[in-house]
């Protein structure tokens, strides 16, 4: 078990562009199976092996395909997450990054009430260890496990999961949710899938300033969780005002901020990481026993 | 993106929402002939600057006259102005808005923007206008009223209704505070802005209803869209190395240390600077150089972090994922011969090509200290500093 793509996920890439084939090469050497690609007006070609589609249903509908990832650039990239619900897909993977936010909260809004599953924009995607990559994490860092990783950044999901593959220690599924104002799939929701995933025994949980999603998934935590959870929030040291790269890390008329997300989180009883670089540490002290 | 109050009065003027009447000036003998033209009997000289506080710092002042218009408007225009937003450098002022004075019967507040918690668009009113929303907020709650638009439904008279009558509007004024809300939110719409804040909203003497004050900001993501707002922007208003840093697109935000940092990827470059300070160090800025980072790429943002002349030793830190260490390496490489670099340099690579990236750098013969953790590079920048500052 895993949540979110397994061995039997099968992917279509949506926007087939340099940076689009480029990872649809890498998901398909690591194992994952990518069916086919949706560019419109180029439907019956095919690129690398892959067959080539002019809309998602008609690749769906031919391929079996229950999955996207979505490499759109951003003036088109709501356009085609409306369009993977449209054809009911389960997931649709944003990793395009520069949105802008409006689109976004119309998409989301629009999102309610259809099947598919929205992760991202913005984010590197999800890996199941040794079944299914979808997006642009570095997936040679992962191995098999039982800790799950949720993560609003890219690269420090990295940093995470390289600390904990050197300490033995493997992932059940690692995550990145984004770093957007609006996701499609929150902390909470993901908190939610790891409780119920048997194979997932703990839970590493990577924050950083802005918004208050890390406030609401103390909440989750403290309410709802029967599995332990470590965490690190970057930014602690960011000045008000900011944006700090991504569109969703700004700390605004005092909210925001690391210190009050880091208390909240103490407060449900998470074990926080003070430095970045103690993430596997943290984690393997609170859980011993899970290296293998 | 942030413009200024006579910008945003124009564009809400556009937008059927009420106004005072003003003019833009740029030297006192402008501020005069303006305030003549406008014809009342006060009117306010306003500092134009990307900040809030301008009252109190001195950069809001009424005049009776045309002349004492052109008097006021010569202490503003050229003064430093200090307030709690615009750091301790201060802002130079060097546009003043001359405006018709208002008979002012009330001071209400009236914001539109995102509530990221809720996925939904919120509108916020107060019926103390004329303060920080923050501090209200705090102290009494029960005056702020907010509102959740639907994204998918958008703005519906009702809202309008509830938000007027519950600021204490008669019903001659709710029908006009319908019009004004309804201008005001097709704007935050139709020109992506990220936050529409009227601040005051007043009702007049006679019952009209002006924004008297406008801040709008707007989502940079938006602005490829967004031509004429694009125009707007006032390159004097913008740290001068993060306007260059974004033309290059690069996020770089100026801090007061001095080591300087580069690092892919939001997230880490903010861990980065955490891991930094823990380790007793001081970072002189925020650096992400993005997924497209290449050579050329890292030979301009060592250009942007070497601008910097408290910059005392640099660290490199990448995890590659979908940035490759080599190409990474070799526009250290290049940098560090090309520029001239003369600071120590930490550079820790890790992920995509990290091998072949750390090779180049061994056979570049540069004298730079590599790292293979984030603790162990943080450990080494911090040592370099200090010995580079002698201390």
């Amino acid at each position: 078990m895993a949540i979110l793509c397994d061995k039997n996920t099968r992917l279509l890439v949506q926007g087939l562009g340099k940076m689009g084939q480029f990872h649809a090469k890498l998901s398909l050497e690591y194992g994952t199976k990518v069916v086919g690609a949706v560019a419109p007006g180029k439907g019956g070609t095919v690129v690398d092996g892959l067959p080539i589609f002019n809309t998602v249903r008609e690749a769906k509908l031919r391929t079996g395909a229950n999955a996207s990832v979505i490499f759109v650039p951003p003036p088109g990239a709501a356009d085609a997450i409306l369009e993977a619900a449209d054809a009911e897909l389960d997931l649709a993977v944003c990793i395009t990054e520069g949105i802008p936010v409006i689109d976004m909260a119309r998409a989301k809004a629009a999102l309610s009430g259809t099947k598919t599953r929205l992760l991202g924009p913005n984010c590197p995607g999800v890996v199941t260890p040794d079944q299914c990559r979808i997006g642009i994490m570095p997936a040679q860092i992962t191995r098999p496990g039982p800790v799950g990783v949720v993560s609003r950044s890219g690269t420090l999901t990295y940093e995470a999961v390289d600390q904990l593959s050197r300490l033995g220690i493997g992932q059940s599924t690692c995550v990145g949710i984004g770093g957007d104002p609006v996701i499609g799939t929150t902390f909470v929701d993901t908190l939610r899938m790891f409780e119920a995933d048997p194979q997932t025994k703990a839970v590493v949980l990577i924050g950083e300033i802005g918004g208050s999603a890390e406030e609401t998934a103390a909440e989750f935590v403290k309410s709802r969780m029967t599995k332990p959870v470590v965490a690190f929030i970057a930014g602690q040291n960011a000045p008000p005002g900011k944006r700090m790269g991504h569109a969703g890390a700004i700390i605004a008329g005092g909210k925001g901020r690391a210190a009050d997300k880091i208390a909240a989180l103490e407060r449900a009883g998470v074990l926080v990481a003070r430095s970045p670089a103690n993430i596997g540490e943290t984690l393997a002290k609170r859980c011993p026993g899970l290296a293998g | 993106m942030n413009i200024h109050e006579y910008q945003a009065k124009a564009l809400l003027r556009a937008y059927g929402v009420g106004v005072p009447e003003g003019k833009l000036a740029t030297t006192p003998a402008e501020a005069e002939v303006a305030a003549r033209a406008l014809d009342c009997d006060v009117v306010v000289v306003k500092a134009q600057v990307h900040a809030g506080g301008r009252g109190k710092a001195g950069g809001i002042k009424l005049a009776r006259s045309a002349a004492e218009a052109k008097k006021v408007a010569s202490e503003i225009l050229g003064m430093t102005l200090h307030s709690h937003q615009t750091g301790p450098e201060g802002k130079i002022v060097h546009k003043v808005y001359v405006e018709a004075g208002s008979d002012i019967a009330r001071e209400l507040y009236l914001a539109i923007l995102l509530d990221r918690a809720a996925e939904k668009f919120a509108l916020i009113a107060s019926t103390e206008g004329g303060m920080e929303i923050e501090e209200v907020a705090e102290r009494a709650p029960e005056k702020v009223l907010t509102v959740h638009v639907d994204p998918a439904l958008g703005l519906q008279p009702f809202h309008a209704r509830r938000i007027g009558f519950w600021l204490g509007l008669d019903p001659a004024q709710v029908k006009k505070f319908e019009v004004f809300l309804s201008g005001l939110f097709r704007l935050y719409l139709e020109r992506d802005a990220s936050l529409v804040e009227i601040n005051p909203l007043v009702v007049t003497e006679q019952g009209e209803l002006l924004a008297l004050d406008a801040k709008l900001n707007f989502d940079d993501n938006a602005l490829y869209r967004q031509a004429e707002i694009r125009d707007l922007r006032d390159p004097e208003e913008e740290d001068p190395r993060e306007r260059e840093a974004k033309e290059i697109d690069l996020a770089y935000v100026g801090l007061e240390g001095d080591i300087g940092c580069m690092v892919n990827g939001a997230g880490l470059a903010m861990a980065t600077l955490d891991m930094i300070q823990l380790s007793g160090g001081r970072p002189a800025n925020f650096l992400d150089a993005g997924g497209g980072a290449d050579k050329e790429k890292v030979k301009q943002a060592f250009k942007l972090i070497l601008r910097d002349p408290a910059v005392r030793a640099i660290l490199v830190n990448i995890f590659g994922g979908i940035v490759r260490c080599d190409l990474i390496a070799e526009g250290v490489v290049a940098a560090a011969s090309e520029l001239g670099v003369k600071v120590p340099l930490v550079v820790r690579l890790q992920g995509t090509n990290a091998r072949e990236g750390r090779e180049i750098l061994a056979k570049s013969g540069l004298n730079l200290t590599p790292a293979e953790t984030l603790a162990e590079a943080a450990e080494k920048i911090v040592t370099a500093a200090r010995a580079a500052t002698g201390s």
